[in-house]
């Protein structure tokens, strides 16, 4: 974004990256793969590479409006200065941060999640799903992330981006408003789970493996990186992971486009 | 008006003694509500003006479950419909007169018939919740701490006293139909589930004069007591829900609320030549000083404090809590109801007050503490601690309740007032400070995803 900024130019999307896109191992090849997207349909996009800081949704979510606030000053700041207007991101918890609650703090931008911004791009058929790996016959589920979902009312967008695989589509009990949580939210991703008798990633992987059913080559879809985590550590506790892959929709679609290593 | 006598004056006693104890007890619970923060919400009101067509006059929520949604409708439609016939019985009570809307012909036929059938449904409804609560045991009705005593009562309470009512109101329409019948005068009205049972009380007219009364008088006394009972009940809730689906929230509900005060705050410290708003004083001039997050129920605002008095102690929100489901021991219906226990433990209590009648059991519903708030005195860190935020809760709630926004405020309390964070909160709070991630990584790395890019050349 500074290179853009300084010699003049704007880019037409500002790709928040976030934390989990920048650090973790798994969810970097999700930034990779959705870059891999953004350069083959030639959007003119930047990020904020170092200058990029957490949002503070996991702050807030904690109770620590304190810091949270800190952080999406710091944040606003740094968007304004670079005059920005448009923002993709990853993953829900960031998008739901900037898009509704940095307004209250000076901060207006236009968010699209990235679900939505990959449905876009194949309704406009820049993006055509072929060339790459066929999902034709292979069984995905798709899981509702609740700051995707039941916190901003997407629901939709993931799955059209999924119908474009011409993949077995199977859905699990509780989806779309009535999703069942991975576990991950308001701060647990951070923390052991208080007592109980189950994990909810567990309770959530063993709903998605009912539906999938013994298929191999399964896939469990996600679009938030918290979710990616839990499930995935959740077919690990399972040992399905031969069977059963977790994939974010970016990444689904960078292989089927043919543009991943 | 030669036809007004001793029982019509009594009647009218009667009357206003349990309108007037109705409304003294509804301004107790006024009072309560407004103990809660000042909040205005005065936004959109065409929208939500829809929203309490849909959710409460239309009980759309209700639909997820369909069992005891169309359950339910039969009772709810009972209600409103049963209700124009306790206008037609609070004039005849009064003026002595007999079904004195009887003029309107047809449609007073059409009105009875609807009366008694929906009756009979009312009774069927009612039947089939005891059945689900008491012999079934649906672990949403029957299971949970919260569940105890009290509300296990409560609930057994309404139902029964809904079934003796609509059987009051079936025992006077026998009466006076037979009456009718026997006196070879023209029936005023339809009564098709009346007409079934027309010989049971037998041929005797004192006895059919005096089942007659007996019915009238339950009936209306029955209507009269249990209006009363409401404010103590979770049956208050055929009041409460349509203000509070009118007062909910419509914004994402992702979205929290934002402190301006800490705001405030933080500009002073990014910018010392900051000037921040002069703090909100009382009416002696001196500043409010509020705390951050909630730690008993005059923190919460007067909506959250609504939302206690809405709550039906359905477990809708508990049956889809993923804490709860996984055994965790947070249950957001507990959270709403120890919200009304508190508020009538400190502020008003109306005629019933018995938010410990679940010790009787034996069985503490939260750990007994010195503290006697809301926060620790009935909700413990570790049901706080236990919330994704996932808003199912909120999804799930039929009348409008945020339970989310509660614990919410509970848990910043926590943290920005005790600092009483789970210690790896803590640890991810110091990551955010100095790395501007919530883990442990130098920001300097943050654009190495980049290093291993992989863009394929265009062809």
């Amino acid at each position: 974004m500074a290179e853009m900024a300084a010699s003049g130019e704007e880019p037409e999307i500002l790709f928040w990256v976030g934390c989990s896109g920048a650090f973790d191992d798994r969810y970097k090849r999700v930034t990779r793969s959705f870059v891999q997207i953004l350069e083959h349909v030639g959007v003119k996009y930047a990020v904020l590479g170092t200058e990029e800081s957490c949002t503070g949704d996991p702050a807030k979510r904690a109770g620590n409006e304190f810091l949270f606030q800190m952080q999406a000053l710091t944040n606003i700041e740094v968007l304004n200065g670079y005059n920005v207007k448009k923002i993709v991101t990853a993953c829900p918890h960031c998008f739901n941060t900037i898009k509704n609650e940095y307004p209250d703090l000076g901060g207006h931008y236009e968010v699209i999640h990235h679900s939505a911004f990959l449905q876009q791009l194949i309704n406009e058929g820049k993006v055509r799903v072929k060339d790459g790996e066929s999902f034709k016959g292979r069984r995905i589920t798709f899981h509702d992330s609740c700051y995707l979902g039941r916190a901003n009312g997407v629901y939709e967008a993931p799955r059209e981006v999924l119908a474009a695989l011409d993949a077995d589509l199977v859905e699990m009990k509780r989806i779309r408003a009535n999703g069942l949580c991975c576990g991950a939210g308001g701060a647990q991703m951070w923390k052991e789970p208080e007592p109980g008798n189950k994990d909810v990633n567990i309770e959530r992987t063993e709903e998605a493996l009912a539906t999938l059913g013994p298929a191999e080559g399964s896939v469990i879809a996600t679009a938030c990186p918290f979710c990616m985590v839990m499930l995935n550590d959740g077919v690990k506790n399972k040992e399905q992971e031969e069977n059963v892959r977790v994939f974010d929709i970016a990444e689904l679609i960078a292989q089927a486009e043919g543009l991943s290593k | 008006m030669d036809n007004i006598g001793i029982e019509n004056i009594i009647f009218l006693i009667v009357a206003v003694v349990g309108i007037g104890l109705f409304v003294w007890q509804i301004r107790k619970i006024r009072k309560n509500v407004l103990m809660g923060r000042d909040m205005v919400i005065a936004d959109n009101p065409k929208e939500r003006i829809n929203q309490t067509l849909l959710v409460a006059f239309g009980q759309q929520k209700m639909f997820k479950r369909m069992v005891p949604a169309v359950l339910h409708l039969f009772v709810y439609v009972g209600f409103i419909v049963i209700n124009i016939e306790v206008l037609e019985i609070l004039i005849d009570g009064i003026f002595g007169t007999h079904r004195v809307l009887g003029f309107v012909g047809v449609l007073y036929s059409g009105l009875t018939a609807l009366n008694e059938i929906l009756a009979a449904l009312v009774i069927f409804a009612c039947a089939a919740f005891l059945w689900r609560r008491n012999v079934m045991k649906l672990p949403r009705l029957a299971s949970g701490v919260e569940m105890r005593a009290w509300p296990e009562l409560d609930a057994n309470i309404i139902l029964v006293t809904e079934i003796v009512l609509m059987l009051a109101l079936f025992a006077f329409n026998i009466a006076d139909l037979r009456q009718v019948q026997l006196a070879g005068e023209e029936v005023v009205g339809a009564y098709p589930i009346s007409q079934l049972f027309v010989n049971v009380f037998g041929g005797n007219p004192t006895t059919l004069l005096v089942i007659e009364k007996v019915g009238w008088w339950v009936h209306i006394l029955g209507i009269l007591a249990f209006m009363n009972y409401l404010p103590s009940s979770k049956h208050f809730h055929i009041i409460m829900a349509f203000p509070n689906v009118y007062y909910a929230k419509l914004l994402p509900k992702g979205k929290f609320t934002t402190n301006p005060a800490i705001t405030n705050e933080i500009k002073a410290m990014l910018d010392p030549s900051y000037q921040p708003p002069a703090p909100e004083t009382d009416a002696d001039g001196n500043p409010i000083i509020q705390r951050f997050g909630a730690k008993d129920v005059e923190d919460l605002t007067w909506k959250q404090i609504m939302d206690s008095y809405t709550c039906t102690e359905c477990g809708r929100c508990t049956a889809v809590c993923p804490g709860n489901i996984t055994g965790k021991l947070l249950s957001p219906r507990k959270v709403v109801m120890d919200t009304r226990d508190r508020v009538e433990e400190k502020g008003e209590r109306p005629a019933i007050f018995a938010p410990n009648h679940y010790k009787e059991l034996g069985v503490d519903r939260v750990p007994v503490t010195e503290e006697k708030t809301l926060l620790r005195g009935y909700v413990t860190p570790e049901e706080l601690w236990a919330c994704t935020t996932c808003n199912a809760c909120v999804e799930a709630c039929p009348v409008g309740i945020d339970q989310l926004s509660t614990i919410m405020d509970l848990r910043r309390f926590l943290v920005l007032e005790e600092s009483a964070a789970p210690a790896s909160l803590n640890a991810m709070f110091t990551n955010i400070e100095n790395n501007g991630a919530p883990w442990a990584f130098s920001p300097a790395d943050r654009f190495n995803w980049a290093d291993e890019l992989y863009v394929p050349s265009k062809s």
